[in-house]
């Protein structure tokens, strides 16, 4: 008999977790079911994490000019009746420029003129968004080089015309000299083009303003001390954070807006799936939940287990979902589809996945309360 | 006294009306003795049990588990109570289906708290009391119906209780298979000194028993010598 005993191998089971004893072994046992639900979650892992990698690589296309300026503020003219803040729609004047360079606490006012063109380059053409700077100007990439006759291009704008330093192209209508390629700035979908402000004003529609050259926005550098309320009702404009800029990014604000909703009802549904699968797990089990209630086991360790399966469960299936993901996302980034892969588009996803998993199933173990230990006995009455 | 039931009475809500499942019940089980609960479906039998288990609190009387009186306790503290002083064998085996033999006396150890992989020396030797010991890394489908019911023994001694329930063990057995069940609770209840109560219909394997008590709608008969009923 002691051989027999001896025999069994319980060492096998070291490092298994003994915290969740009944939940692992129901894992290893059913394992048909939880591998069904373990696809489940990785396939919603998968669509979650591919959507927010397009997510913010559309996002990026859209704004990564602008959160790359180096400047905190950004004025634009103020929007009349009631209209909302708009990079298409704003054109602020060189008085207001100066009023805000001359302003207390500004450490720097510098105009930043924006326009959707299209740019040529022998037989390529592609659509590019003119960004126009002051000589000199620290928004823009190698801005010295920037001049009358030369611009500098993004990396994507370049390639898009098959152009390089020193080749030549045509900017609606204006021939122009590539003095660098730099940069990997986008702005609604369309590779940045720096230019000097006299290149952009001959590019973007006339404003029809009669007080000077004329800009789109401020790029603003401030201090604390700095009272922008105060300017902005001086100088006729209004002034928001980049963060907040983004916004008035039409494309951006529509395209962002839908993407986002598509990925909260994804979390939304992922959550719904777990919980049910879960419930009716539970209810599945409640025999054997009743049973380990008669002999002893409190409710608090009951759903410690539960919950400890499902957090097994989701953790595994996100993590390979995740990876997945990231594999694909790896395989295209670089490729015609704006997918970008960094750690905030595959963990924060995967985070949340598991915690709102995590939710669906604690509200559906939470069944596990009202389980009555009699039923244990059968025909206790 | 290791189990008191004290003028314990039980009703059930019956329509407009209540139901008496246990009137004025006293009984009084030592350690290391095995007293059978007898009588007919519907007597109060389980509603006994259920009492003495602590899973129903009763409308009147005390139950007291060794020298401890359960009314008053929290649902909390009679949990605690079930575990540490309590062993039920349930009717049917009810085992976790996706538990070794050894793991449903190991989950034992588990639920206090206990790391079960520690508690592995004494599942083994429960299980080899029961004859299982061979048996112990097979699930409860790979047993028939007889190792099933061992376990289910075995388990409810795991984490040495002082009060043993056990509900109707051989309903689901065969004669000779249930006269087996019946010597082993008998042999285990002496060995492991459980004040053993044995719920059950069935008459024929009570040879063994310390006494007898028998239930008729809802009242318990004095107690009286195996010898005397028999």
């Amino acid at each position: 008999m002691t051989a027999r005993v001896g025999s069994y191998r319980f060492h096998r089971r070291k490092g298994q977790a003994e915290a969740v004893f009944v939940a692992w072994r129901d894992l290893k046992f059913a394992k048909g079911r939880f591998a069904l639900m373990g696809t489940v979650i990785v396939l919603i892992t998968l669509l979650v994490g591919l959507l927010s990698g397009l997510t913010a690589g559309l996002g990026r296309q859209n704004i990564s000019a602008i959160t790359g300026l180096p400047a905190d503020k950004i004025a634009f003219q103020a929007p009349r009746g009631g209209q909302d803040l708009s990079y298409s729609s704003s054109t602020v004047t060189q008085q207001q420029w100066q009023q805000w360079s001359k302003a207390p606490g500004v450490e720097s006012a510098e105009p930043l003129g924006i326009t959707t063109t299209k740019a040529t380059a022998g037989d390529k053409s592609t659509g590019v968004s003119a960004f126009g700077v002051e000589p000199g100007s620290r928004l823009a990439p190698d801005s010295n080089k920037i001049s009358n006759s030369a611009v500098v291009l993004s990396v994507a704008a370049a390639d898009d015309l098959g152009v390089k330093a020193g080749d030549s192209l045509t900017l609606a209508g204006q021939q122009l000299k590539v003095a660098a390629v730099e940069g990997d700035a986008f702005f609604s979908h369309t590779p940045v083009v720096w230019t000097s402000q006299d290149v952009w004003r001959k590019t973007a529609p006339p404003t029809g303003s009669g007080e000077g050259p004329t800009a789109t926005v401020i790029a603003l550098n401030s201090t604390s001390g700095a009272d922008t309320a105060a300017i902005d009702q001086q100088a006729g404009t209004r002034t928001v954070s980049i963060e907040d800029s983004l916004s008035a990014i039409g494309s951006y604000t529509s395209e962002n807006g839908s993407l986002q909703l598509m990925r909260g009802f994804l979390f939304a549904i992922s959550a719904l799936v777990i919980g049910a699968f879960f419930t009716v797990w539970t209810i599945q089990r409640s025999g054997d939940v009743a049973v380990l209630k008669a002999l002893g086991a409190s409710t608090a360790h009951l759903l410690k287990d539960a919950l400890g399966q499902a957090v097994v469960l989701l953790t595994v299936g996100t993590l390979l979902g995740t990876g997945i993901a990231a594999a694909l996302g790896a395989l295209v980034a670089g490729s015609a589809v704006p997918f970008l892969l960094t750690p905030a588009t595959v963990l924060i996803p995967a985070a949340v996945m598991i915690a709102l998993g995590a939710l669906g199933a604690a509200l559906s173990i939470r069944r596990l309360t009202s389980v009555d230990p009699l039923t244990a006995l059968g025909s206790a009455r | 006294m290791s189990l008191n039931l004290t003028e314990i009475t039980l009703t059930y809500p019956d329509g407009d009306s209540r139901l008496t499942a246990l009137d004025q019940v006293t009984l009084d089980v030592p350690k290391g003795s095995l007293t059978a609960v007898v009588g007919p479906s519907g007597s109060g039998k389980s509603s006994l049990l259920a009492v003495a288990a602590t899973l129903i609190t009763p409308d009147a009387g005390t139950v007291t588990i060794d020298g401890r009186a359960t009314t008053g306790l929290t649902r909390g503290e009679l949990t605690e109570l079930r575990r540490h002083k309590i062993g039920i064998v349930f009717q049917q085996p009810n085992l976790l289906p996706s538990l070794t033999a050894a793991e449903q006396l190991q989950v034992m150890a588990r639920i206090d708290g206990r790391n079960p992989r520690t508690a592995r020396g004494r599942a083994m030797e429960l299980l080899d009391a029961v004859g299982l010991a061979d048996r112990a890394a097979r699930r409860p489908h790979q047993l028939s119906g007889g190792q099933r019911q061992r376990v289910n023994i075995a388990r409810a001694l795991m984490n040495n209780p002082t009060v043993l329930l056990v509900d109707e063990p051989t309903s689901a057995l065969d004669h000779e298979r249930g006269a087996a069940v019946i010597d082993l609770i008998t042999r285990l209840t002496h060995r492991q000194a459980t004040a053993t109560v044995l719920v059950t219909h069935d008459r024929t394997h009570l040879t063994a028993v310390d006494q007898i008590a028998e239930v008729h709608d809802g009242r318990l008969r004095l107690p009286a010598t195996t010898r005397q009923v028999c």
